[in-house]
């Protein structure tokens, strides 16, 4: 086990530099001086603008800004500022807490329906649940996140009106709408994962074994039967919170949230990119620690994986 | 195939004296694209998904068969215009015909799709046989730059470099998706021509003395290929749900372009006043998307023996 973890994070540490260097790559892309960009209209000395270069890092080669930037990322937590001279932190800490909330009742709905969903179908495997629950699966898995946005917005926000349309200000009702539309189609993933390994377990051996003991039906589906199925199902779970962050850019952006997916389509619009690498690079550290944290689990909770 | 035949040898195995086969079945039915045709024709979701997609990928090739009017003609005079006889989906905020829009709307998006997904089929399955076959460090390298690209999901990152360019055609836009999506493909592909490569008729074209790239083309590829075209076309849903949603945030395909993506991003402004706007080319992106998702997923679960079970 030492030996895979070991393995793991010596995988790990070249995959992260090399994906956040990739993101920061794109300030370097921009096309035009930003300090001239920041001058604006009005005349600005060679001292102040020297100066400012200097604060920026913008003398230095590509790798040694990159360098100090993440430097400054994990020693402080400073991820830039933007060129108004607000630090990217500030505008983090403000939109962390709509994602981290939108994100948490995604996972929850997808976790529970999912897996009630899976549960039905596979139980009652070829009656009406299950038939209704693969149409169901079908069709949500196919269409695009997009679409189900718009479609949830427009026929239960607009037309119906039980749920608020855009922004947060109505507290927890307003991340119900965005929260399905995020798991949506993870939540057919799941039920879909969970029906096949419960169908496949559901005819194995030692759940016959526990049938034949006399054991209750309900018992033997719980206590036998998923036990086994949920350990992929676990892990989609665990790798799908790491995805969901990039989701968040476009249910925020349909539903007018302010939170950091927001305030990524809101910083391309105005052009400040100080704020999408920022953002994006959170997103993408979060998103390479988590898949870290679910195969170790994996490894973990399948010893198969470890030996390989 | 190697499922197949360790069945049967396990089969043979635990039965000492099968009994013998009937021996009805015609010469044909041996083939794995037989069989394929044969299931599919029985799933309702491939045909349903597969009449979709040739009328989304006519209208994609020829939408004058389909428009009612020029998608350029556009008089401010008739602006917002509730769906009538005359302009069967309304007409949108420049006064043009919202049907023939939306209409021509389909050629960006297929094409993008297309696209991308035949290119990371070439590229990266290439790339996917040539690490298989030859493995040690070529595989091992291979591996390295797709965890490298696996490290930023694609839609953040296409985002990221789409915003640098100023302009961006379908070309662009395919480019970054390509950039971003082919070591799936790459992964999909070495994983399926391991599972065949330890076959015995592999062995036994090396031992006749057959070169690497006949033995690759004539008894590797074939096998290998089933899964991988199946989510091939899954990925073009995907893949046209991607280039929607980045146009949508203002980053993908831009105007004068005709693009689903522009009409939405357009009609969220009018959410509450002409919710049609967004009806419209909601309904024609969900079609599209669902056609190719439900096909490549009819093809895949056909193509695949392991996934029969289901």
């Amino acid at each position: 086990m030492t030996g895979y973890i070991i393995r793991r994070l010596l995988q790990f540490i070249p995959v992260l530099l090399v994906a956040t260097l990739i993101v920061y790559a794109m300030v370097f892309l921009m096309p035009g001086d930003p300090i001239r960009a920041l001058a604006g209209d009005r005349p600005m000395s060679e001292q102040v603008q020297a100066q400012l270069r200097d604060q920026y890092n913008l003398d230095d080669p590509f790798l040694v800004q990159y360098g100090k930037y993440m430097w400054g990322v994990f020693t402080q937590g400073d991820f830039g500022t933007t060129f108004q001279g607000r630090p990217v932190l500030d505008i983090i800490r403000q939109g962390l807490p709509i994602t981290l909330t939108l994100a948490a009742v995604a996972f929850v709905f997808q976790a529970v329906i999912g897996t009630i969903a899976g549960i039905l179908a596979a139980v009652y495997k070829d009656s009406f649940v299950d038939r209704f629950v693969q149409v169901s699966l079908v069709i949500v898995v196919a269409l695009p996140t997009l679409a189900i946005a718009f479609l949830l917005q427009l026929t239960f926000g607009l037309n119906l009106g039980w749920f608020p349309i855009a922004g947060t200000r109505e507290g927890f009702v307003s991340y119900i709408l965005p929260g399905i539309v995020l798991a949506a189609v993870s939540t057919g993933i799941v039920a879909r994962m969970l029906r096949s390994e419960l169908i496949e377990a559901l005819q194995s051996d030692y759940v016959r074994t526990a049938t034949a003991k006399g054991m209750k039906r309900s018992r033997v589906v719980t206590r036998h039967g998923l036990r086994n199925s949920l350990i992929p199902v676990v892990t989609f779970l665990g790798a799908d919170l790491a995805t969901m962050l990039a989701g968040t850019v476009l249910v925020e952006s349909v539903f007018n949230m302010q939170g950091l997916g927001g305030q990524v389509f809101r910083s391309i619009q105005a052009q400040e990119n100080t704020i999408v690498v920022g953002i994006v690079i959170l997103f993408v550290l979060f998103y390479v620690v988590v898949n870290l944290i679910v195969d170790l689990l994996y490894a973990v909770l399948d010893p198969r994986i470890r030996y390989d | 195939m190697t499922e197949l035949n360790r069945s049967r040898a396990v089969a043979s195995a635990g039965d000492p004296a099968p009994a013998p086969e009937p021996k009805k079945r015609s010469q044909k039915d041996a083939s794995l694209w037989m069989d394929t045709w044969r299931s599919l024709r029985k799933n309702p979701w491939f045909l349903i998904s597969t009449v979709l997609l040739l009328v989304m990928i006519t209208m994609a090739l020829f939408p004058q068969l389909f428009a009612t009017h020029d998608p350029r003609e556009c008089f401010l005079g008739r602006s917002r215009q509730e769906p009538s006889a005359e302009h069967w989906f309304g007409t949108d905020i420049q006064g043009c015909d919202y049907y023939t829009r939306v209409i021509y709307g389909a050629g960006n998006s297929i094409a993008v799709g297309v696209i991308v997904t035949s290119s990371i089929l070439v590229f990266g399955s290439l790339l996917g046989l040539i690490a298989a076959y030859f493995g040690g460090w070529v595989d091992a390298l291979l591996m390295r730059v797709t965890d490298l690209i696996f490290a930023i999901p694609y839609l953040l990152g296409a985002l990221v470099f789409l915003a640098v360019q100023q302009d961006r055609n379908v070309w662009d836009v395919a480019f970054i998706l390509i950039v971003f999506t082919w070591p799936t493909m790459a992964r999909l592909m070495r994983g399926s021509v391991f599972s065949v490569i330890h076959n015995d008729y592999v062995t036994a074209a090396r031992a006749l003395g057959a070169g690497p790239v006949t033995i690759m083309r004539r008894h590797i590829v074939p096998n290998a290929l089933g899964p991988v075209v199946g989510y091939a076309a899954v990925y073009t849903g995907i893949i046209i749900g991607a280039e929607a949603t980045l146009t949508f945030l203002g980053v993908g395909l831009q105007l004068p372009a005709i693009s689903w993506g522009l009409q939405l991003n357009d009609a969220q402004n009018y959410l509450q006043q002409m919710p049609h706007l967004l009806t419209f080319p909601l309904i024609f992106v969900a079609i599209t998307v669902f056609a190719f998702t439900t096909m490549g997923e009819a093809l895949r679960d056909a193509l695949d023996p392991k996934s029969k079970k289901r």
